[in-house]
């Protein structure tokens, strides 16, 4: 045994200066993340960003150009193996049998672990899942939601320490997405480490951390108040009359830095406040616009980064 | 998004002019630039019919000359020396092991290290000085009837001809002793007794090669391989898991041909049933681990077929199934010496039609145990055991 167990330390997931190339394309730059043990712990970033770059690294999947780190304790470089066995992987993609039934692709996974009763392991989750009556289904036959329901159940069954998911809602109606939350609150509730990929701001809001990811670069992390509160973004919520016009006039204006709409209203945003508030005086005097300063939303913040980076890095 | 401003009205997109042509060339160009890109299938375009070509234009001779013969000489006269350098002179025979016994004779065309024997028994050269008239006995591997047909047609007026020179200054009315052609195990020279258990071999090599050259791309495609990958298996174990099913359907499906053979054709079993059953097994695990390797080196399931489609076609063409082996120039003969279904072929013909034992068929169970595992081996070190 060469790494002490992971379980001395309450840091599961510690990397430093991650790098990965594809065809000298980089897509993780230099990357460095914490996670500390029975967090939720969200990754945000657009299409493309490295997030599925990154987690495959954790897992092993991938080797880093460079960069090292421990996850769990053991390192990602030399001990892949190890750290297979105490992680679940959920692919972005459905990646079960789908010609296996429910029942035999939970039993296929518990017998990789080696776990004694399969059959029974199997049987529990089936039930916990709420496929009764679903067992002997073949999984490609089931819908999005219940498909994504037994991804999680798969990948929980060995109770890893680390459960690693990639954008595991995509695709997955509003209810069953917020199961699915309940479920992995549950979990790391219960001690469990999970890392989640995703794109929908109001489930980055249910991580207790987040880190955001654009062009294999990580730009921000903390707690979703701690990264608004760093992006020193001031927004106003504008509603009104022909707000498309107004969204051609402000945009590209100095101290305007990104205008959005949001459903009947409108985000204007700047990081340089006095430049900003200069730039829409004129528009704040019509009567058909209310201006209301505001708290960015994450939303704000992440397409702000994102913008700013592109700018930065390409 | 707008509240106040009325939706704009966008005209309907009319059915184009020769809109049948146009959509076909769509695809057309469509599938030309996935052609170009899919390397492995462009190069099969060209691979398969140059190499079918050189196979059948080179390699493959249905009248082979210089066939490995055994010479058992039981008297050293200048009669047998004249009747050897003759039958030498017909060119369908080429002497390569001279033997001292009938044991190990049989040996030899049991395990098909030589494909004709020669005996020439003892007070020959007398016995025909004394106008007996005795027997000259030459034995063939009848088992394979294409190989020694001519040879074994030729025969009586080859030699004839080559000896009258020699022997006698004029031209005899006839020979003065008797050659005894014995086309052994397969003494009516039917084709079926050859055919049969060679298509046992060249069945097995098909449907258990394919089986597995699918099995680790079909993974990839259908993205199952990459949860496989993070979960804790090694790839050994992948290999194993995925070959041991396909062993017991190479073994029903041989049973079935050899029992229909049996039934159905009257082909014998004159050897051990365990032994070919042991071999058959072996030579089942060859194929699947080759399709194992195969699917290990190719992007997807066109390319793995393809892949096959290349390991089959010299399968059939230069391993004996179809054409002599010992008709084959050396160079397609080495390259025979590579594929399973060559030693699979001759352990199976033997087995079956001459009820040879393992001893005679030492050599090629090895050789089948060596590609076996050269297969193994470079389909683990092969296996991608990221997604890198």
């Amino acid at each position: 045994m060469t790494a002490m167990p992971a379980s001395t330390s309450d840091i599961a997931i510690d990397v430093r200066g991650l790098s990965k190339s594809f065809d000298g394309r980089e897509v993780v730059h230099d990357l460095s993340m914490q996670v500390k043990r029975g967090t939720i712990y969200g990754f945000l970033g657009p299409n493309g960003s490295g997030k599925t770059t990154t987690i495959r690294m954790l897992c092993g999947l991938l080797t880093p150009d460079s960069g090292e780190g421990r996850c769990l304790g053991y390192d990602i470089r030399r001990d892949a193996d190890k750290i297979k066995r105490q992680v679940g992987y959920m692919t972005q993609r459905f990646s079960l049998y789908q010609d296996l039934s429910v029942r035999e692709n939970l039993e296929f996974v518990a017998r990789l672990y080696g776990m004694r009763d399969a059959h029974g392991a199997a049987r529990e989750m089936i039930r916990r899942l709420g496929l009764s009556g679903r067992e002997e289904q073949l999984a490609g036959e089931l819908s999005g939601g219940w498909k994504q329901r037994l991804a999680l159940g798969t990948c929980t069954l060995p109770n890893p320490q680390l459960l690693l998911l990639d954008e595991p809602t995509a695709g997955v109606d509003p209810k069953a997405r917020r199961d699915f939350w309940n479920e992995i609150h549950a979990l790391a509730a219960g001690g469990l480490t999970v890392l989640v990929s995703t794109h929908y701001m109001d489930e980055a809001e249910r991580c207790h951390e987040i880190a955001y990811i654009a062009y294999g670069y990580l730009l921000a992390h903390g707690t979703v108040e701690e990264v608004i509160a760093k992006s020193a973004l001031s927004t106003y919520t504008v509603t009104g009359d022909d707000l498309h016009a107004l969204q051609d006039q402000l945009t590209g204006k100095p101290g305007v830095d990104m205008v959005a709409p949001f459903g009947t209203s409108l985000h204007v945003s700047g990081r340089d406040r006095a430049a900003l508030d200069a730039t829409i005086a004129p528009w704040r005097e019509h009567r058909e616009l209310h201006w209301q300063h505001g708290e960015p939303s994450l939303e704000d913040v992440f397409i702000e980064l994102m913008t700013r980076s592109k700018d930065n890095f390409q | 998004m707008s509240v106040t401003s009325p939706p704009k009205h966008r005209s309907e997109i009319p059915e184009p002019r020769f809109g049948f042509w146009r959509r076909s060339y769509a695809m057309v160009v469509k599938e030309f630039i996935q052609l170009r890109r899919d390397r492995v299938s462009f190069a099969m375009i060209v691979i398969i019919p140059v190499m079918q070509l050189l196979l059948f234009g080179f390699a493959i001779n249905t009248t082979p000359r210089n066939l490995p013969t055994a010479v058992l000489l039981q008297e050293d006269s200048d009669l047998a020396r004249s009747i050897l350098k003759a039958l030498e002179n017909t060119s369908y025979f080429h002497f390569t092991r001279e033997v001292h016994d009938v044991a190990e004779f049989d040996d030899l065309l049991t395990s098909g290290k030589v494909l004709f024997g020669v005996e020439i028994p003892r007070g020959f050269e007398r016995a025909v000085r004394r106008g007996d008239y005795p027997a000259l006995l030459v034995a063939a591997d009848a088992t394979d009837p294409v190989a020694a047909g001519s040879a074994m047609s030729a025969l009586g007026v080859v030699v004839q001809t080559a000896l009258a020179h020699d022997l006698f200054a004029g031209d005899p009315p006839s020979l003065p002793f008797e050659i005894r052609a014995h086309a052994r195990y397969n003494p009516a020279a039917s084709s079926r007794l050859n055919i049969v258990p060679g298509l046992v071999g060249t069945i097995l090599t098909m449907t258990m090669l394919i089986f597995t050259a699918l099995s680790v791309t079909r993974e990839v495609e259908r993205g199952t391989m990459e949860s496989l990958l993070s979960m804790p298996i090694k790839p050994v174990e992948i290999m194993f898991g995925k070959i041991l099913p396909y062993v017991l359907v190479g073994f029903i499906q041989a049973a079935l041909i050899i029992g229909i053979g049996v039934l159905l054709f009257g082909v014998p079993v004159r050897g051990s049933l365990v032994m070919l059953t042991l071999l058959s097994t072996l030579f089942i695990t060859a194929n699947l681990s080759i399709g194992y390797t195969f699917s290990t080196i190719v992007q997807n399931q066109l390319q793995a077929m393809q892949l096959s489609m290349m390991f089959f076609l010299p399968s059939i063409l230069l391993s004996g199934f179809m054409f002599p082996f010992m008709g084959m120039p050396v160079w397609a003969q080495y390259i025979g010496e590579g594929l399973p279904l060559t030693h699979y072929l001759r352990i199976v013909r033997a087995i079956m039609l001459k009820g040879a034992t393992l001893h005679n068929l030492e050599y090629d169970s090895l050789a089948l145990l060596a590609l076996m595992v050269l297969a193994m081996t470079i389909a683990v070190t092969r296996f991608r055991r990221t997604l890198d």
